[in-house]
């Protein structure tokens, strides 16, 4: 009995000393900015290592979702002789859910794991050591242009993703199924509001970007450097980001569309 | 992969969200910049303002000329009151048209359909539909065809 | 020269996990000149190298470079101090997406603001110092280990610093890449007056190149002196640690539970 409150305490505590060190880990990289001599091409460095490299697989992944939803759409909404209410649906779904949350998991799988990893290995083969020792602080150095890439990549991804997933489903729903285009498009736009839609699937784009690159970043400097602590770690971020993004995703609803 | 092409493919990948954010919002959206500036305002009073929601089109034979800007209650008389915002290019709708609300397919979104009338006179900024007919309550159908009225 | 010592270690204690690692260690190192600690793998030589680089605090002591106490430096002071150390990591620590040359003159890069082309050149400099004028395109990956310890060598005294210190620079070379690192050693500290901090357990390398040595054992410094007077050193574990015996003060066996316990009586 004891024992169990015991290792509850122990856990709570590490849990809560986890937290602490991420939390100082934020602070410490962001209160910087990338800076320094060459701050802005570190950036631009790793844009391309976390947004354009992404680019692929949101293309492809959200032309196919898009697509799946004509589809789907079609068949459930022309039963009830609506068929043009598709632009709507599909709309309405990728630009306020879909759109920020399936980049999120994407961008958790692909750049967030690559990030631990990277970072892992830096730690491991002293590059991290080595930097402090030289008077550079890998915290501005490594970590500070990794998160800012990701705070800005993810919105980015996650605009292409709703646009390429519209246009899937305009593929499928107008000129496979022939919806007529008219009435696609002005039901899309009669029910679709730049503000309460765009601009929030935005806001939680911004949220989740914040959250996977920071779990992905921390975790790779957090990690124990050893083979085993990184493939853990990058288990960790995704798994991390995964429960973090679906569990953020219902409160920012709940807050944005909720009406509360 | 030299310094420049990275730059290069990031500025493009860049620009390909700001493209993927204006389709987002001209096209995807509707919003058109300046629209506020091209519109006038008139008023239609429901009974029964049934699904009617803000955003919602206002059409005249099937064509889309503006769109409700809000439904709220008018507490002196009871009544929805909708605030329809009509595009400035149609400025000779008759005075005497009235608007009927109707609904796209069996599940679709609910509009503002104007049906024309005979009189010379336009509807100018403010003014407020002569004769309303309200929403199609299925409920209400049904129930007065099962008491046979 | 200066004869104030470098660095002072005054009674260092160092705890981790639960676990001491160093109990009351007190050494000067002397300016200018190599010195040489040895002791048994996992007697935390690494950490005190660390702990002279500010990245791990002491438990309780005092550590001092040039008169400064590196513990108590705030954020900036102690990256200030640091660009005056190298050190020269096991692994060698390069950066892997950079070339042999942007690795060297990545130090300056970021702590100077000079012309490229005067970058190049101080780089070239430092690179035909370790003999690798010739490798500069190539990436880490296409190094041998010898060659990366080179390379990452010429990376640390590219600031010109006044301390360098070396974590276990003959760990894993063959014969000759041992040699070569031991003539750089040697010609580093005599051409620039560095004061070289050496960390070893390879004893007749570490002999043939130190005018003083420390030898660590059990969290403690069990012996110090010149070369020469360690061999001549009373102690049995310092013996037992300078000629290799399998058997001594120090165990063969790690600590284990009686034999009889773990066999039963078997006759």
């Amino acid at each position: 009995m004891t024992d169990a409150l015991a290792r509850l305490g122990r856990y709570g505590l590490t849990l809560l000393s986890t937290w602490g060190r991420a939390g100082l880990f934020l602070s410490g990289a962001l209160w910087g900015a990338p800076g320094q001599n060459g701050g802005f091409r570190l950036l631009v460095k790793q844009l391309y290592a976390i947004g354009v490299l992404s680019l692929a697989i949101v293309v492809v992944s959200g032309l196919f979702i898009g697509m799946v939803l004509g589809l789907q759409g079609y068949t459930i909404l022309s039963d009830y002789g609506s068929e043009e209410a598709i632009g709507q649906m599909i709309a309405l779904t990728l630009v306020r859910e879909l759109g920020p949350v399936v980049t999120a998991l994407l961008f958790a799988g692909r750049a967030g794991s690559a990030l631990t990893a990277e970072i892992g290995l830096m730690k491991a083969t002293e590059q991290l050591a080595s930097l402090e020792m030289m008077g550079v602080d890998p915290l501005r150095r490594v970590a500070a242009p990794r998160l800012w890439a990701g705070f800005i990549a993810m919105p980015v991804l996650a605009m292409i993703f709703s646009a390429v997933g519209i246009w899937g489903g305009m593929l499928v729903g107008v000129d496979w199924l022939g919806v007529y285009a008219g009435s696609f498009w002005s039901s899309m736009q009669s029910s679709v509001a730049f503000l309460d839609d765009v601009v929030n699937g935005l806001i939680k784009s911004l949220v989740f970007g914040v959250v996977c690159s920071w779990i992905a970043v921390f975790q790779g400097y957090d990690c124990v450097p050893t083979s085993a602590g990184i493939s853990a770690a990058t288990t960790r971020t995704v798994v991390y980001s995964s429960l973090a993004v679906l569990g953020l995703d219902f409160v920012l609803t709940a807050v944005m569309f909720g009406g509360f | 992969m030299t310094t420049r092409t990275t730059e290069i493919l990031v500025g493009l990948f860049m620009v390909a969200g700001c493209a993927a954010l204006l389709f987002l919002a001209l096209q995807v959206s509707g919003l058109a910049p300046g629209a506020r500036t091209d519109t006038y305002t008139v008023y239609a009073r429901f009974n029964d303002a049934g699904g009617l929601s803000a955003r919602g089109r206002v059409s005249m034979a099937g064509v889309t000329v503006g769109h409700i800007r809000e439904v709220v209650l008018d507490p002196e008389t009871f009544q929805a009151k909708a605030t329809l915002e009509i595009d400035a290019s149609v400025k000779n709708i008759p005075s005497d048209s009235s608007a009927i609300i109707r609904t796209s397919g069996l599940l679709g979104e609910q509009y503002i359909d104007i049906s024309v009338g005979i009189e010379e006179d336009p509807m100018k900024d403010g003014d407020v539909f002569y004769s309303t007919q309200s929403a199609l309550n299925l409920e209400r159908v049904i129930s007065n065809f099962a008491s046979g009225r | 020269m200066d004869p104030s010592p470098h660095i002072v270690l005054e009674d260092v204690v160092f705890a981790r996990n639960g676990r001491t690692i160093f109990d009351g260690v007190s050494l000067s190192i002397p300016r200018g000149r190599i010195s040489a600690i040895m002791g048994p793998s996992g007697t935390g030589k690494t950490t005190l190298l660390k702990m002279i680089g500010g990245q791990l605090k002491p438990s309780s002591g005092r550590v001092l470079v040039d008169g400064e106490e590196v513990p108590k430096l705030g954020r900036k002071a102690l990256y200030r101090l640091r660009e005056t150390m190298g050190m020269l990591f096991q692994s060698g620590a390069l950066f892997t997406d950079l070339s042999v040359f942007e690795n060297v003159a990545f130090p300056l890069r970021v702590h100077t603001r000079l012309p490229d082309d005067m970058i190049r050149d101080i780089v070239l400099m430092k690179l035909e110092a370790v003999g690798l004028r010739g490798a500069r395109d190539l990436m880490p990956a296409e190094l041998s280990g010898g060659m990366t310890r080179r390379v990452a060598l010429a990376r640390s005294i590219a600031l010109d610093p006044a301390l360098i210190m070396y974590d276990e620079p003959f760990a894993g070379q063959d014969p000759i890449a041992m040699g070569v690192l031991v003539k750089l050693i040697r010609d580093l500290n005599r051409t620039m007056g560095l004061t070289s901090v050496l960390v070893s357990h390879d004893v007749p390398e570490s002999f043939s190149i130190c005018h003083h040595a420390f030898i660590i054992a059990d969290g403690r410094v069990i012996g110090e002196g010149t070369p020469d007077e360690l061999r001549q050193h009373g102690s049995e574990q310092v013996q037992q640690f300078l000629q290799g015996q399998p058997d001594g003060p120090v165990p063969f066996h790690y600590p284990a539970p009686d034999r009889v316990t773990d066999w039963g009586d078997v006759q």
